[in-house]
């Protein structure tokens, strides 16, 4: 599908949708979010972009690599259950927290958000790898 | 230590991606794997007998609330077992595999396969294992597929929708049983089941369950899927297969019976002899009228898990020792006797048995190889098969269970038949119309392969003496549920 409308709107979308995933990403600790979804999210990005331009195209685009963010995702996910271990824990996958603070600014960070990356670079990389495969067997 | 066997194989597979152009380093990699899993298999096989169970309680919540893993003396036995069969099979694969399957990902998917079987052996959790089988299910699949020749896709396409049929009851299960009980950890199920009378939807969710892993074992009357997708990858995946599929479902069924079915013996008992004696009759009728080496050994498969199940109905210290001596026996002799036919398969060019002839005669040492298995399905001492049966037939006529043990002894039998038919066609018939052979040379990883899991397929006879002690600790956990839940929840009374 060519059509200059959808060209325009997903080079505009793509950025935006990668912004929100790592916001859903981050909120979703507490609130509705989290891996999965915002490695669906960052994943359609690409997958528009794939739509509008060719899946050729999207290819080339710098963060395109699927089977890397997968590998990437799964090692960290793994590393997040080992942290725990690490610092003395009996078990895998035992939480530990810090709390960064800039000035009035807080960030709570702590494995699982780090397990949840892992989940967000799996799935985003699954997502492109099966649909860009998709795509390239129809033309 | 206690987790490196769930572990290993995963970090093994975001090392396997990372280095996916490089066939040698991939092919050590997964050799090494291996033998730490080996090595972490036997290092809880030790610490258990100092303390029976080791429990660890993921992210150190504890029982009811986290994931648990509980090692016990027969999940420890198995991990041995399919860790050894692992070393056998991807040495095996690296010989016999053709390059552009190592490339796309064999030894990856074999991880994820290891993994997936580890954990749903270690697990204490009810929907943990329903994860650690779609991680076997989606792995298997894709083994299955590898290639994607026209005969390995329309195979898969069965053994996905069976499989998914399988999943889809397992979760139906899942949530019937936390409705009733509010729990998944086996424990603690187990524990609440003998405090009240059970309610009746309890009933109805362990026999979704036993459905569900009826699929996934291959018994009477779910096992279709089996021989119709079994036979289609190259041997050395389906020689993988048989060694770990089958075998975790009715693992799952063995661990089930004893924590949760068992209460409730006057109607589970029936059921499962049924079952058994079915399984094993129409199993091994179907491998008597086979003349395809892989259909035959396929079908086999679904004979011997009958076996397995008729040990877990008898559920005596003899019956369940024969029941996981049967499922050891069965993931090293199975496998050992697909690897030979696979070299059949390379030396010949064929899997038909009508166009087979005269190995015996110009290949002794394959003959040789592919006997000693043979012999050991069949029953005939010194090989593992030959203790096994004897512990089941024990067991069945201690517990005066006539009928199932008289149907074991009939097919076991006509199990020798279908052996001594491969045994006579392929090794023994002079050989007519020579077909144009279309000869491989055999590699020398395939020999290594087929000889390492035929050794440990006799050895496993030989030191029977001294694995009893092990298998007869291991039937006694089985019997006494109570030692299972105190070791996961320390607290109840």
């Amino acid at each position: 599908m060519k059509t200059e409308i959808l060209k325009i709107a997903a080079a505009h979308l793509k950025p935006f949708l990668l912004i929100l995933s790592l916001v859903v990403l981050y909120r979703g600790h507490n609130e509705p979010g989290g891996g999965f979804i915002a490695g669906l999210l960052a994943g359609m990005a690409y997958v528009i972009y794939a739509g509008a331009f060719g899946v050729s195209k999207a290819k080339q685009l710098r963060l395109a690599k699927p089977m890397f963010f997968m590998g990437f995702g799964i090692g960290i996910a793994l590393f997040s259950g080992m942290i725990g271990l690490m610092n003395g824990a009996d078990s895998i996958f035992t939480g530990v927290w810090t709390t960064l603070t800039f000035g009035d600014f807080s960030l709570k960070l702590g494995t699982p958000l780090l397990f949840d990356l892992g989940v967000y670079l799996t799935v985003a990389g699954m997502l492109v790898k099966v649909i860009f495969t998709v795509m390239e067997e129809d033309v | 230590m206690f987790f490196l066997p769930i572990l290993i194989p995963l970090i093994s597979i975001v090392l396997l991606i990372a280095f996916r152009s490089r066939l040698k380093f991939q092919q050590g990699l997964s050799i090494l794997s291996v033998f730490i899993q080996l090595f972490a298999a036997v290092s809880i096989l030790l610490k258990l007998s100092e303390n029976g169970h080791l429990v660890a309680q993921s992210g150190g919540w504890p029982a009811p609330f986290g994931i648990t893993f509980v090692a016990d003396y027969t999940s420890a036995i198995l991990l041995l077992a399919v860790s050894l069969v692992a070393i056998g099979s991807i040495i095996y694969s690296i010989g016999f595999v053709d390059f552009d399957r190592q490339k796309n990902g064999l030894f990856l998917l074999y991880q994820g396969l290891l993994a997936g079987v580890n954990g749903a052996l270690l697990t204490g959790d009810i929907f943990n294992l329903y994860v650690w089988f779609e991680v076997m299910v989606i792995s298997s699949f894709v083994l299955i597929t590898l290639g994607s020749e026209k005969t390995q896709l329309r195979a898969s396409v069965k053994y996905l929708v069976m499989n998914l049929v399988g999943s889809m009851l397992f979760v139906a299960a899942i949530g019937l049983l936390y409705s009733q009980l509010g729990t998944l950890n086996m424990a603690d199920i187990a524990y609440k089941l003998r405090l009240q009378p059970v309610p009746p939807l309890v009933n109805s969710a362990i026999m979704l369950f036993f459905v569900a892993f009826g699929i996934k074992a291959a018994v009477f009357p779910f096992f279709f899927w089996l021989p119709a997708s079994y036979p289609t990858p190259p041997i050395a995946i389906t020689a993988f297969f048989g060694a770990t599929l089958t075998k975790v479902g009715v693992y799952v069924m063995l661990r089930f019976y004893s924590l949760f079915a068992q209460l409730d013996v006057t109607f589970w008992q029936p059921v499962i002899f049924t079952v058994a004696a079915l399984t094993m009759i129409f199993g091994v009728l179907m491998a008597a009228s086979s003349y395809d080496i892989r259909k035959i050994l396929s079908f086999h498969i679904v004979s011997q898990i009958g076996y397995i199940l008729m040990g877990i109905g008898l559920f005596s210290v003899a019956g369940l020792a024969g029941a996981i001596l049967f499922i050891v026996h069965n993931m090293f002799s199975k496998t050992a006797t697909f690897m030979a036919g696979g070299l059949i398969y390379l030396y010949k060019g064929s899997y038909d048995l009508k166009k087979l002839g005269w190995i015996y005669k110009t290949k002794p040492l394959l003959a040789f190889l592919f006997l000693i298995p043979a012999l050991s399905l069949a029953g005939i001492p010194p090989t593992p098969g030959f203790f096994g049966k004897f512990l089941l037939l024990y067991a069945g006529f201690d517990g005066a269970h006539y009928t199932i043990t008289i149907v074991a002894l009939g097919v076991s039998i006509l199990t020798l038949f279908s052996m001594v038919k491969i045994w006579n066609e392929a090794m023994w018939k002079p050989e007519e119309n020579s077909v144009d052979l279309v000869v491989k040379k055999i590699q020398p990883a395939a020999w290594t392969g087929t000889i390492i899991v035929v050794a440990l397929t006799l050895l496993l006879g030989l030191t029977i003496g001294y694995t009893y002690d092990y298998l007869a600790d291991a039937a006694r956990q089985l019997l006494d549920p109570s030692l299972y839940i105190k070791a996961v929840l320390p607290e109840q009374p």
